[in-house]
């Protein structure tokens, strides 16, 4: 006798498991070889015929053969490391396998076991809205197929099944947030490292040469976001500071080596109360983060170095939120070490030649360095000098030729070109890169930077004043600084159409949609350890603990528990209505009002007998109900009308 | 001392040792509910979702784990309430012969508005029936049991269990219905000629006189031999009539225990009469049976065959 586990599985539910697969791969195609999506299609697609005709399915040794080629073509093609991507290709081909000896429920069970996994490695590549919206779909459906191989009767299609399992994931979300927000976050990595995946995201290097910056220029991603505690500062002043450049080899700044240490004994002095905000930064595989100029004091985990970059300890691969102040108003670095100095000073030799002939020809006429700024400055405002997100190619000399021959600009190349005249001038001098403006979300207020805000400006060390920002884009484009890149630019440029401000409804479009992926990061994406803690903080736990979290999650649980349990359950003690009952009771109640109760024994027919005699007046109305609910209690007349009669009857009865 | 301890606990826990009423409600008291095999597998998966999540610090990937985690919580519930508060009552079986499935049909009464999917039924025999109890309704589901010998055959302890709606996890209930089914001794094979009719009377002399002797006719009963149809009259065109001859009333066909060789096994002998009362029957004689402890009087019919039946199914050993 075969047990249940091994009779073989209805047709429609294969089928619909083999969609729900295909769909929960097509999210994974993007990433896989081209190779493997076939392999893994035809495979599938193989199944679904042989349930389609009843065709045999394919021996052992097809399958071991398979498992064993296609495992070596996986390790080939990606490599001896074993890391995120081969795990995905090597479950996606396991479970095109496994697909192939679905013949019974334990199988069955096993393939959509696989298949919730194959569902959350898609997170492992994308965390959107849209795609959490297509994984929540997808478990509805998977968990259709299971529902509809346990239809054992077959009385209900496999589809009807969906409308089992949309029932259970609706009554499983209430559990499912008192779990997200309870159960105690780990933060990982448990075991080894995962993969870094910088590919393909945009953002700051530690390198700067002419053209990475504008680069940028075309992108609208997200750099971060901030929250102010107030009003936010005017957009002159939002400098965020990021990587800071030291060394410059004729063409590439690089941020060299020294700027790790920390900021012990360093002095500063800061005017002014300091602003307060919030940051939520998008991953991108750096280990910087960024602050308005100056940050003073480092949050947790993090670090501030001597020429005031905000490290973490670790590269940013996840979205992080962290709070942190910064002065508008501040000196710092009256006393930097001569050996920084030196180092601020230094020019490669042989390269740029003209334009250490200009510096030292401005150095002769300039009284002080302040001057000689200014003079450079005027130079870049004076002169026909172009700001421009496609500047011309530039060759081995880029300095010499950007400031004589082409002109034409992006910020890296006049923050470039201003350093190395300081540093020819004898100025101590530094290229910082971060991002500058940002624009407000009044649908949410608070700003958004992004990659486009992308801004590289120069620092300069002077006597008594120590290091001072100057920012010689500003020379040439006070529009950009004031009022953000697309204003100083021309009209013919076509930046993302959302960026601009002459569409204003798409404009308001993206901020809604900005303003949705915010509360997304928020809340369900950045929701970490720490803001685990914050939110008990702020629900006025003092000292929260994963201990007291672990109480609450499961005092919560069991109330979210005890709730479904009442509701679901609650429907047993519903019994279906009798309305034909109903009205013969009423109708005996009445006429024990009038002196003649039923016995138990009695039926209705020598009780409706014998009350007619005792109530001759009544005499036709008794006999007619009596009749009528013999009529619907017992020779099978169902008909509504019927029922409604008896009731209406019964209660003219008096 | 130790076994009555043991049977005590096995009674109050397991509450199966006292046989159920011919009706019996699934209480909450009475269901039991474990994962199965599909369900611990369930648990393991969700358990590596979640160190994932941790190990890449996924947050959707928590609210996915987390959600299939809760779908699996609210399955308990409702693999729960698809079993709760249903009655289960016996039918009525008809008698089979040693050897063949006696058919059990369980009522499965519905009284909530609640429809039950895929109610599984299994009996000591192993075999699973599935039904569905659409609301207020009543299933009726027929549980297979082999008959192995002769008796009264108990419906015995049967499970009642669902594993809607994912299979997750199985509720079940044990219930002891007060159901039995008759078992008839299986008829011996084999060429067995039936003794001749005898006088009736106890020596079994044979009545030589008698069964040529046409004596009128009857309009023809059931059961009636063919060979004594008046074939002539209803060639006539009149009504089927039996001939009746005066022999035929002294010459009733007695089964008798008595009349088998002793050195047959007891089993060997009831198994020769239930061959003898098929035949008997079967040709539409009268006959009577006498065993040890009863005398069933002769008469023709299924009453009578049925009576015969019982009587040596019942027989004591």
């Amino acid at each position: 006798m075969q047990k249940p586990e091994e009779l073989p599985l209805r047709r429609g539910g294969i089928i619909s498991l083999l969609g729900a697969l295909l769909a929960a791969l097509a999210a994974h195609v993007p990433h896989l070889p081209v190779w493997l999506c076939a392999i893994v299609v035809a495979l599938l697609a193989w199944r679904g015929y042989c349930a389609m005709r009843g065709a045999k399915l394919p021996g052992k040794w097809f399958l071991i053969g398979m498992t064993v080629m296609g495992t070596a073509a996986i390790l080939v093609s990606y490599g001896p490391r074993f890391s995120r991507d081969t795990s995905v290709a090597l479950l996606a081909f396991m479970l095109a396998l496994k697909v192939q000896e679905l013949r019974a429920l334990r199988d069955a069970s096993v393939v959509i076991c696989l298949g919730y996994f194959l569902l959350i490695t898609g997170f492992l590549y994308s965390q959107t809205i849209a795609t959490a919206l297509y994984m929540f779909a997808l478990v509805i459906w998977l968990t259709a197929t299971l529902a509809a191989f346990q239809d054992r009767t077959r009385s209900t299609s496999p589809f009807a099944a969906l409308r089992v399992s949309a029932l259970l994931v609706a009554q499983a979300v209430p559990l499912m947030i008192a779990l997200f927000l309870l159960f105690p976050r780990v933060q990982g990595p448990i075991f080894g490292f995962p993969q870094a995946t910088s590919a393909g995201v945009t953002g700051l290097s530690d390198t700067m040469s002419p053209g990475s910056l504008s680069s940028l220029g075309l992108s609208d991603d997200v750099a971060f976001r901030v929250h102010f505690n107030a009003a936010p500062p005017k957009p002159r002043n939002l400098y965020w500071r990021g990587p800071v450049m030291w060394d410059f080899d004729g063409r590439t700044w690089t941020i060299g080596g020294a700027s790790t240490t920390a900021t012990e004994g360093m002095h500063y002095q800061a005017d002014g109360p300091p602003i307060r905000y919030a940051v939520t930064l998008e991953p991108h595989y750096m280990r910087w983060m960024f602050a308005i100029d100056l940050p003073f004091v480092a949050p947790p985990d993090t670090h501030i170095t001597n020429d005031y970059q905000l490290l973490a300890s670790r590269p940013i691969r996840n979205r992080i939120r962290y709070e942190i102040s910064s002065n508008l108003a501040y000196r710092y670095g009256l006393d930097e070490k001569t050996e920084i100095l030196q180092r601020a000073l230094r020019l490669p030799t042989g390269y740029n030649e003209k334009t250490l002939a200009l510096a030292r020809e401005l150095r002769m006429r300039a009284s002080s360095d302040r001057e000689l700024i200014d003079a450079v400055l005027n130079r870049f405002r004076t002169e026909l000098f172009f700001y421009t997100l496609v500047p011309p190619e530039l060759g081995r000399d880029s300095v010499d030729e950007f400031l004589f021959v082409t002109r034409r600009g992006f910020c890296e190349h006049y923050a470039s070109a201003f350093v190395v005249l300081m540093r020819a001038a004898g100025i101590p001098a530094r290229v910082v890169t971060g991002y500058q403006g940002g624009e407000m979300n009044p649908l949410g207020d608070y700003m958004i930077v992004h990659q486009a805000d992308a801004h590289a400006w120069a620092e300069v060390w002077l006597k008594n004043e120590g290091w001072v920002r100057v920012d010689p884009t500003a020379a040439v484009s006070p529009a950009r600084i004031q009022a953000g890149l697309f204003a100083a630019l021309p009209a013919d440029y076509s930046l993302p159409i959302g960026m601009r401000n002459d569409f204003p409804m798409l404009r308001q479009l993206r901020f809604s949609m900005d303003a949705l992926a915010n509360s997304w990061n928020q809340w369900v994406l950045g929701y970490t350890a720490e803001r685990q803690m914050k939110l008990l903080r702020d629900a006025g736990l003092s000292t929260p603990t994963w201990q007291t979290l672990t109480v609450l999650l499961m005092t919560t649980a069991a109330a979210v528990i005890g709730m479904l349990a009442l509701t679901i359950l609650w429907r047993l003690r519903s019994r279906p209505r009798d309305s034909v009952g109903q009205s013969w009771r009423l109708f005996c109640r009445k006429l024990a009002r009038r002196g003649s109760e039923r016995a138990p024994s009695e039926g209705p027919r020598d009780f409706a007998r014998r009350a007619a005699q005792e109530q001759p007046a009544r005499h036709a109305q008794i006999e007619t109900i009596a009749a009528l609910y013999m009529k619907l209690r017992y020779a099978g007349e169902t008909e509504k009308p019927e029922a409604r009669r008896l009731r209406a009857l019964v209660r003219q009865f008096r | 001392m130790i076994g009555t301890l043991r049977g005590r606990i096995a009674k109050a826990v397991l509450r199966v040792a006292r046989p159920d009423a011919g009706s019996v409600t699934l209480t909450q008291r009475r269901i039991y509910i474990l994962p199965t095999a599909a369900g611990l597998l369930f648990g393991a998966t969700l358990l590596a979702m979640l160190i994932g999540c941790m190990n890449y610090n996924v947050s959707l990937g928590y609210v996915l784990t987390f959600l299939v985690s809760s779908i699996g919580v609210v399955s308990i519930l409702h693999t729960f309430r698809n079993l709760a508060q249903l009655q289960l009552r016996a039918g009525r079986t008809v008698a089979v012969f040693a050897g063949e499935h006696a058919l059990f049909p369980i009522l499965l009464i519905n009284p909530t508005r609640l429809s039950r999917k895929s109610i599984a039924l299994r009996g000591r025999a192993g075999e699973e029936v599935y039904a569905d109890v659409p609301d207020g309704q009543t299933a009726s589901a027929l549980l297979r049991i082999p008959s192995e010998r002769r008796g009264i055959l108990q419906l015995g302890r049967i499970r009642v269990f669902t594993l809607f709606p994912l299979g997750l996890t199985r509720a079940w209930s044990n219930v002891e219905l007060d159901a039995t089914c008759v078992v008839y001794p299986a008829p011996e094979s084999g060429v067995v000629p039936l003794p001749t009719p005898s006088g009736g009377n106890a020596d079994g002399a044979y009545s030589a006189q008698g069964s040529d002797d046409f004596a009128g006719l009857r309009k023809y009963q059931i059961g009636d031999s063919l060979r004594h149809v008046a074939w002539k009259a209803l060639a006539r065109g009149q009504v089927v009539l039996t001939k009746q001859f005066s022999g035929m009333a002294a010459g009733t066909l007695w089964l008798e225990w008595d009349a088998l060789s002793a050195d047959m096994p007891i089993e060997a002998r009831i198994s020769r009469l239930t061959r003898w009362v098929l035949d008997a029957s079967h040709s539409g004689q009268t006959f009577g049976l006498r065993l040890p402890a009863a005398v069933l009087a002769p008469a023709a019919g299924a009453a009578h065959e049925e009576h015969c039946l019982t009587a040596l199914a019942l027989l004591e050993p």
